[in-house]
Formats: C-alpha cells, sequence, structure tokens
C-alpha cells in the first residue's frame, strides 16, 4: 500500500483496495451503510450512516480490528451537516488503523453509543458529550466529564468563544 | 434536557438494601497518595470496595480550545504542558502528526535525535513512577534516588533546550537548534550507570517482602478486559497483550533498531513493575545504538517555507529573513485533510488527530493520551479488594492528571 497515493470516493477506495480486511467486512455485512470512503496519507476513513454505527463497530472488531483507540468530534459550524465524529480503531493482528467516520446534522445531534461494543469508548464519548453537546443513546452514565455538572454550553464547539463568555 | 442529563456522583445510590452498611468515601483531590489532583469516590463494606468513580476535571485548560486559536509552531509549547513527565514524546508526536499532513520528510539525523530523545524522555517518566509507586507503598528511600537519576536527564534537558521540564526542542520540520557540544558526552556517561543505578532499585525493592506483598496479586487486569477498556502501554503488556507501537507500526526510524518488548501474564501490580524496569533497560539499549550509530547530517528538513532559518542565515540573507518574518508573523498553511499520527509514549499509546481546514492554524487538535483510559480500568481493578489495595494500584498504573484532564 503506498502511502502517497490518495483516494477520494467510494467508488475509488472500492476499487484500489477491495481486500482491505475492513472494507470487506462492511460491504459483506451491509454495502449501503458505507455512505462514503477516503485513503488519504495511508490514512483510510470510512464514512458510515448514522443509524449504523454500532453494527459497523461490531462489524469491524470481528474482522479484528479489536482495539478502540479514540474517539472525538469535529464541529463544521456553520456548514451542514455540523457536527462529524471521528472513531479511530487499531488492529493488533494486521497492525493498521481504521478510522471510522459518521456525519451528523447540528440540530439535536445524537447517536448511538458503541460501549456495547467497546466499553473503553465509555470516557471518551462522555467527553464528546460534555464538550461538544453530542447525545450518545445507550451511554451507561452519560455526564459531564471534564466540566462542572452544572456547566452552561459545550466548549469545543467553534460557536463558543475561545476566552469563554465573561 | 441536554444540561439534566446525568446523575450527579453524590446522588448514585448505594447498593439495595445495604443503606447502613457501605459508606461512600472520598479519596482525593487533595490526598497525598493521589496522584495530582484525582479524585475517587468510593463505595466500601468495610474495608472492601464495592465500587469506584473516578472525578476528575480539575485541571482542565481547555488546551485542545487553545490550540485552534494558534498557529501550527505555537502548539508545541502546549502539548509540553499536557504531559509534563514525558514532555518530548509530546512534541514528536504532535509533529509528527504535522508533518504527515505536510509530507514533510525529516532528515535522518534529526530522526534519530528524536528516537534518543523520546527515549531518554520515557526513562525520565519511568524513573518518576518508580519513585512515587514505591513511596505510596511506604518505600521512601527509592524515591531519593531515582530522582537523583532524574536530575541527571533533567540537566540534559536543560542543556539542550534551555529548559528542564517544558523543553519544546522537537519542533515541526526537525529540532529546534543543535545540541551542545557535550550532550552525547553526557547522554553516553549517564546510560552508562544506568544500568546498575536499575539494578540498585531492584535491590531495594525486588526482594522487599512488604513491596511483594502489597504488590502480588493485586490490581489484576485480565488481556481481555484491558483491550476491551482502551488500556495500553506497560499495563496492557503486563496482562500479557504484547503490542508496542515502536515495533509495531514504527515511526520516526524505530525500524532501524533492536530492542525486545518486554511482556508478562499474570496482570497483577508486581507484572507492570517487573514489565516497566525491563522497559528502561531496553530504553538504554535503544539510546546505546541511536549514539553508536548516529547518522551524519542536519537536524532539520530543508523546508525555508516551514522550519525557521538558522539565526546566522537570518542575519545575512534576504529571503531567510523574509522567511522568518512570514513564518512567525503570519504561521504556514497547512494542505487540508485529517490524519491521526500513534506513537508509544512513556505511559503507553498517545495519539494526536490533527485536522486542517488549509489555513495556517489547525481546525481541531485532539488529543488521545494513555492515562484517560487506563483511568477507565481503574474500578475493574480494585472491585472488590481492600481499600488499602486502591493506591497500590493507583500507583502502579501511572497516571498523570495533566494528560486526563488536558
Amino acid at each position: 500500500m503506498a502511502e502517497a497515493k490518495t483516494f477520494i470516493g467510494k467508488a475509488a477506495v472500492l476499487e484500489a483496495l477491495p481486500e482491505h480486511p475492513a472494507v470487506k467486512a462492511i460491504l459483506a455485512w451491509k454495502p449501503e451503510a458505507l455512505v462514503d470512503a477516503k485513503f488519504d496519507r495511508g490514512e483510510l476513513t470510512l464514512t458510515i450512516a448514522r443509524e449504523e454505527i454500532r453494527a459497523a463497530a461490531a462489524t469491524v472488531q470481528a474482522a479484528g480490528y479489536n482495539f478502540f483507540e479514540d474517539v472525538t468530534a469535529v464541529d463544521w459550524f456553520p456548514s451542514s451537516p455540523r457536527f462529524q465524529l471521528s472513531y479511530h480503531i487499531l488492529s493488533h493482528t494486521l497492525k493498521e488503523r481504521i478510522r471510522l467516520r459518521v456525519l451528523l446534522e447540528g440540530e439535536a445531534p445524537a447517536i448511538d453509543s458503541i460501549t456495547s461494543v467497546w466499553p473503553g469508548a465509555n470516557f471518551y464519548e462522555r467527553e464528546v458529550f460534555d464538550l461538544f453537546g453530542i447525545l450518545f443513546e445507550g451511554h451507561p452514565n452519560l455526564r459531564r466529564i471534564m466540566m462542572p455538572d452544572d456547566w452552561q454550553g459545550h466548549p469545543l464547539r467553534k460557536d463558543y468563544p475561545v476566552e469563554g463568555y465573561r | 434536557m441536554i444540561d439534566t442529563i446525568g446523575t450527579p456522583i453524590l446522588q448514585a445510590p448505594v447498593a439495595e438494601g445495604a443503606h447502613d452498611q457501605h459508606m461512600i468515601l472520598n479519596m482525593g483531590p487533595q490526598h497525598p497518595s493521589m496522584h495530582g489532583v484525582l479524585r475517587l469516590v468510593v463505595e466500601i463494606d468495610g474495608e472492601i470496595v464495592l465500587r469506584l468513580y473516578p472525578e476528575i476535571g480539575y485541571l482542565h485548560t481547555g488546551i485542545e480550545k487553545t490550540c485552534e486559536a494558534k498557529f501550527y509552531h505555537q502548539v508545541v509549547p502546549l502539548t509540553d504542558r499536557v504531559n509534563y513527565l514525558d514532555p518530548l514524546s509530546n512534541n514528536l508526536c504532535y509533529c509528527l502528526a504535522v508533518e504527515k499532513l505536510l509530507g514533510l520528510e525529516i532528515p535522518q539525523k534529526a530522526q534519530w535525535l528524536r528516537v534518543l530523545l523520546a527515549e531518554l524522555s520515557r526513562l525520565n517518566s519511568h524513573l518518576i513512577w518508580l519513585g512515587t509507586h514505591a513511596m505510596d507503598i511506604g518505600a521512601l528511600t527509592v524515591f531519593l534516588y531515582t530522582f537523583r537519576e532524574r536530575e541527571e536527564i533533567l540537566r540534559i534537558f536543560e542543556g539542550l533546550a534551555g529548559q528542564r521540564m517544558m523543553t519544546s526542542y522537537i519542533r515541526i520540520g526537525g529540532l529546534s537548534m543543535a545540541p551542545p557540544l557535550d550532550f552525547f558526552d553526557r547522554v553516553q556517561g549517564f546510560i552508562k550507570t544506568l544500568p546498575e543505578k536499575i539494578d540498585e532499585y531492584s535491590n531495594l525493592l525486588t526482594g522487599n517482602p512488604i513491596f511483594r506483598n502489597r504488590l502480588k496479586g493485586v490490581g489484576y487486569l485480565s488481556a481481555a478486559d484491558a483491550v476491551a477498556l482502551g488500556v495500553t502501554g506497560p499495563i496492557l503488556r503486563a496482562s500479557g497483550v504484547d503490542s508496542d507501537l515502536r515495533r509495531d507500526m514504527p515511526y520516526s526510524g524505530y525500524e532501524n533498531f533492536q530492542f525486545k518488548v518486554p511482556t508478562a501474564t499474570e496482570g497483577d501490580c508486581w507484572a507492570r513493575y517487573e514489565v516497566r524496569l525491563v522497559e528502561m533497560r531496553e530504553s538504554v539499549k535503544i539510546i546505546q545504538q541511536a549514539l553508536d550509530g548516529m547518522p551524519e547530517g542536519d537536524f532539520k528538513a530543508d523546508a525555508p517555507k516551514i522550519v525557521l532559518p538558522d539565526r546566522e542565515k537570518m542575519k545575512t540573507q534576504m529571503e531567510a529573513l523574509i522567511h522568518h518574518f512570514k513564518i512567525v508573523t503570519e504561521g504556514f498553511a497547512v494542505p487540508a485533510g485529517e490524519v491521526y499520527q500513534g506513537i508509544e509514549a512513556g505511559h503507553g499509546q498517545t495519539g494526536y488527530y490533527v485536522v486542517s481546514d488549509g489555513t495556517a492554524k489547525p481546525y481541531r487538535v485532539h488529543m488521545r493520551y494513555p492515562s484517560f483510559a487506563t483511568l477507565q480500568a481503574l474500578e475493574t481493578m480494585c472491585k472488590g479488594r481492600m481499600l488499602a489495595d486502591v493506591v497500590a494500584v493507583v500507583g502502579s498504573i501511572d497516571i498523570v492528571l495533566g494528560e486526563i484532564d488536558r
């Protein structure tokens, strides 16, 4: 897999990397859940439909991507869809990392929690909830983690000033 | 609705039908055995831990938000302050991520120096862990011994960067300046004596019956639990999972170095202690290899629009002066895209996720730090054990609150 090559778009990635274990597993499970794909700077990004993230996480887990590393959000305010969630998942056996990406609308953003697949996502989802205000449905203990419980607003949103409100 | 979700921690009900026996106990945030401002809310039945919630955020400074308001090169000093015990690994991880976005090639000498510095930094982190962990258990002497060696590392850093802790020495495109003339001799002198010093620590602790009894069989974490909870680094390896990013997904030229990745299968505090001691010895070997095979060349990439010019050039060449002025005042634009760079730092896998929108300031910098995930596993390790074991376990997982709260 050459690092320099870039494939943008689902069709290009499917053509260039048909044998990639994560791509293969997702196609075998539900091709329509894969909305978009990108291979850039040696990193594979698979965009998953919002409703399917929990099942997609279980699918890549079964395909050998056993280690959940990180989930975080990016706020693309004021464009739409506003939020992007990036899940970074590592495989200890394949020695490779993939990124699952989900796009969320800005109005009352919510998504299924993946804590039932990887319990380690617990704190990470709480952090995203706290700092971005994205709800994770089915999370066992969705409370603020960094900010005080009575804090107003979500600091990492782009419409929240860097200096805070004074 | 969004602001009312969740139960405040102290209102969490104690287990059914146990109101008269169970007690909620606060450990921290100002408890001497808590490393930093960590607060643990523990539900106990007598001396037995039933539930445990880590309550964090006392050190939250919003570094990720601050990064979005800075130029790419101004973020480097912020990364030191996240994990102040392992500063050069943070610099390295951030710089590797930005270099990946830029597609920048780093000269071999800079790469080898980075490896050397990352290992020195790992030794620094492990020495502090060993000293404070032993102190928590009651073996006060070792603390003084490890800080003696740590002092030498800090002096080396001071000679290098002018700073003992917040080095900011690794920069985007290479290093900030050439190492001082006596640098290699000092490092050589330090690592020559370190294996003996590690033997000395081992003599003080390994045969110590109190230390053994406090650690053996305490804080058990199975391999499956460790993977499920996102635990990395020495703790994961002590649970029997053979994973090390330096070997598995090499970065910065680690593929040129020979070293062993120690593992253990017991998964308790004692296994973590042993794994870390072996890791320190392996770090010494890596540093020796880096010293022996140090390639010739430049310590900065040849990219005048990204890397600041030498002082001398800046004073004599018009173009260098212009580039210097432009980089300092306007920063440099980074092509749009997103990258995730993971490295194996002292505590485990550190990762930087940097998103660029094509301007001179990062659109989003997210830091994945190992202690944050490790803290989730604390309840699993402490449940059903004695309260006093919590102190041993917190010491053995080697956390830094700076990197948890960020």
